[in-house]
């Protein structure tokens, strides 16, 4: 327990950081939570749009499909990168520094234009292709779903990589090793052993992934071309292409309730966690 | 149960990493059923020896046979030896069941004997209703028989153990070591077991092997050992010695003798002596009088301090040039003693010493 001597300086270090958030992002959301029963005029009808409206909803469903994918593709590929990178060697784990943590400090808006540049009709990719002989005219291998999949899991793989490598190093190296001298091959380690022991860390990264997802505008509305719309991208449409800032507004505050809530079951798991993982 | 054991033939086994050398010139023969302990200081190479012998390392020199077939380049899990780790290395997220189940699912045991086998073993080591728990509902002492289950359920031709009892307190230790040697005696495995704790050493093995700087130093019954130490490292390593520097080694009829101080010493013969050695006692094989001893060894000595231990008592004498003696006598024959003053005469007989190299 915290004395109540030690709680004053720990509000007092904490306190700017409430004050920004209040004012940064509690109050402003607090006015678009406001439009969303006001306009253009007051009562929840902009709600009863959210679940009747077939776009809406199709806008809602193709989110929560691409993010799993994504939640999937993103949390099995860290898996397996951070795994070289907490029991690899030396090279292999700079090599995965490098690549993993390198493109956190580029752009997301740079890293969309760089699939881009590799996707394109007239991209990298597609001009290797034919001049392989392989295909003849370009592949649409941009503005389509799997595009947007493959620059989201780039972005968020990163983020996985983090809650897993801390689960993978309070792996106690002794119990592997039990299980080598027990007989077991190393498939039936990790099976039986290594994948049952950092399972809290998998939960753990796939509910950040999916979470962090669901708000993703930049890469989807590059890479998707306006063909496959994500919800971050439908609020921005409401709001400035065609002002319908009471739709825009209640389509937000519904994301925010979603995030929220899968937030606190972050929360819960890692109080859980905590508890279960003393030794 | 099964009599499976093997014997282990170690051939100048040596381990180095980089320029470190761990391991040196090991050559060991282990005999089928028996129970070796590996004695020494933390870093005398005693653990590395034991995770070559479980495959978990490879040996940068030497040959590892198991009953005469080389498994020297043989993989851990090919080896199959049982072993319990130092913190038992239980899986958290298996129950006590599980865990002990597991081995035999790795060899792909039928369900119905896996749950015969464990449900038997679980009576064994005295675990009965605790099968579906987790391993961090249980104490220490409940950890250890889990531990100890798992590696012996599959019937390993040999069971190594880590300094299995290091986190137990000193009552519970005692118990588990009784256990110990309880299953070593039922299921007749040859048990190979770490340790730095001297006592426990002594108490459990058929055989010591003392290691000190990856060296192998000496290998005995714990009897030979703790009484026919053939260094001074081994003499001073086992229990408390008394080492009296003697001078002017020469050869007599009754074996070989030096001079301390004034005092000619005598002890059984040793060939290999240049001109100075050490002479060495055990406190429990010295006696102390007032006069000097009609027959045997005897150096004139101070009191210099007493420490009651219950039901003997350690005393501690100064000789004349100042070299500390310590001699351990039952309560009531030391507060006999002690009435006579501070001037002794601390005697043993001439068996009951042994003279070592100056330098080992």
């Amino acid at each position: 327990m915290r004395s109540s001597s030690a709680l004053w300086p720990t509000l007092a270090l904490t306190a700017p950081l409430v004050l920004f958030l209040a004012f940064a992002y509690a109050v402003p959301f607090l006015g678009v939570a406001l439009w969303s029963v006001t306009l253009p005029e007051p009562g929840l009808g902009q709600y009863e749009r959210l679940v009747g409206d077939p776009l809406v909803q199709s806008v809602f469903l193709r989110t929560f499909r691409i993010c799993l994918i994504v939640t999937v593709i993103a949390v099995a590929c860290a898996y397996a990168v951070t795994y070289v990178w907490v029991r690899g060697s030396r090279l292999q784990r700079r090599l995965i520094e490098i690549c993993i943590f390198v493109p956190f400090w580029i752009s997301l808006l740079t890293r969309a234009f760089g699939w881009l540049v590799l996707l394109s009709t007239r991209g990298i990719v597609n001009s290797s292709l034919q001049v392989l002989g392989l295909t003849d005219g370009p592949l649409a291998l941009v503005r389509n779903e799997p595009s947007v999949i493959a620059g989201m899991v780039h972005v968020l793989i990163p983020f996985a990589v983090l809650p897993l490598a801390s689960a993978m190093r309070t792996v106690d190296e002794r119990m592997l090793l039990a299980a080598r001298g027990m007989g077991a091959s190393r498939l039936r380690i990790f099976w039986s052993v290594f994948l049952p022991l950092t399972l809290p860390g998998v939960i753990g990264a796939t509910l950040i992934v999916f979470v962090f997802s669901l708000g993703f505008f930049v890469t989807p509305a590059i890479l998707g071309g306006g063909r496959s719309i994500m919800v971050a991208e439908l609020v921005y449409l409401r709001m400035f292409q065609s002002p319908d800032w009471g739709l825009g507004a209640a389509i937000s505050v519904a994301l925010v309730v979603i995030v929220a809530a899968l937030m606190g079951l972050l929360a819960r798991f890692a109080r859980l966690g905590l508890m279960g993982g003393g030794r | 149960m099964s009599k499976r054991a093997v014997g282990l033939q170690v051939i100048g086994i040596g381990k180095s990493f980089g320029h470190f050398t761990a391991l040196k010139d090991i050559t060991l023969d282990i005999a089928p059923g028996e129970f070796l302990t590996l004695l020494g200081p933390s870093g005398s190479g005693k653990t590395t020896f034991l995770m070559l012998l479980a495959g978990f390392q490879a040996a940068s020199e030497g040959r590892l046979l198991s009953d005469g077939i080389d498994i020297t380049r043989s993989r851990a899990e090919d080896r199959s030896f049982g072993m319990v780790f130092q913190g038992y290395a239980l899986f958290p997220h298996k129950s006590v069941a599980q865990n002990i189940a597991f081995p035999l699912q790795v060899r792909g045991v039928a369900r119905e004997d896996i749950a015969r086998r464990v449900d038997a073993i679980i009576a064994r080591v005295g675990l009965v209703g605790h099968e579906n728990r987790r391993p961090a509902q249980l104490s220490g002492g409940q950890q250890q028989r889990v531990a100890l289950a798992r590696a012996l359920v599959f019937e390993p031709p040999v069971l190594l153990l880590d300094e299995p009892f290091s986190a137990l307190d000193k009552h519970l230790r005692g118990r588990m070591q009784e256990e110990v040697a309880r299953l070593h005696g039922e299921f007749g495995t040859t048990f190979v077991f770490v340790t730095h704790d001297q006592s426990e050493a002594l108490s459990l093995s058929s055989r010591i092997a003392i290691f000190n700087h990856g060296r192998l130093l000496q290998v005995g019954a714990p009897r030979d050992i703790y009484e026919r130490p053939m260094s001074r490292f081994v003499a001073e390593f086992l229990g408390e010695i008394n080492l009296l520097p003697v001078g002017g080694i020469g050869h007599c009829a009754r074996g070989t003798s030096g001079m301390f101080e004034e005092v000619r010493l005598t002890a059984p013969r040793h060939e290999n002596l240049k001109d100075s050695a050490v002479l060495a006692v055990r406190p429990e094989h010295m006696s102390v009088s007032a006069e000097p001893p009609a027959e045997g060894n005897g150096v004139p000595a101070r009191l210099a301090g007493t420490t009651y231990l219950g039901s003997a008592m350690r005393l501690a004498f100064a000789t004349r040039s100042g070299t500390p003696l310590t001699v351990t006598l039952p309560s009531e024959a030391a507060g006999r003693i002690l009435a006579h003053g501070q001037d002794f005469w601390v005697t043993w007989s001439f068996e009951n010493g042994f003279l070592l190299p100056e330098q080992s």
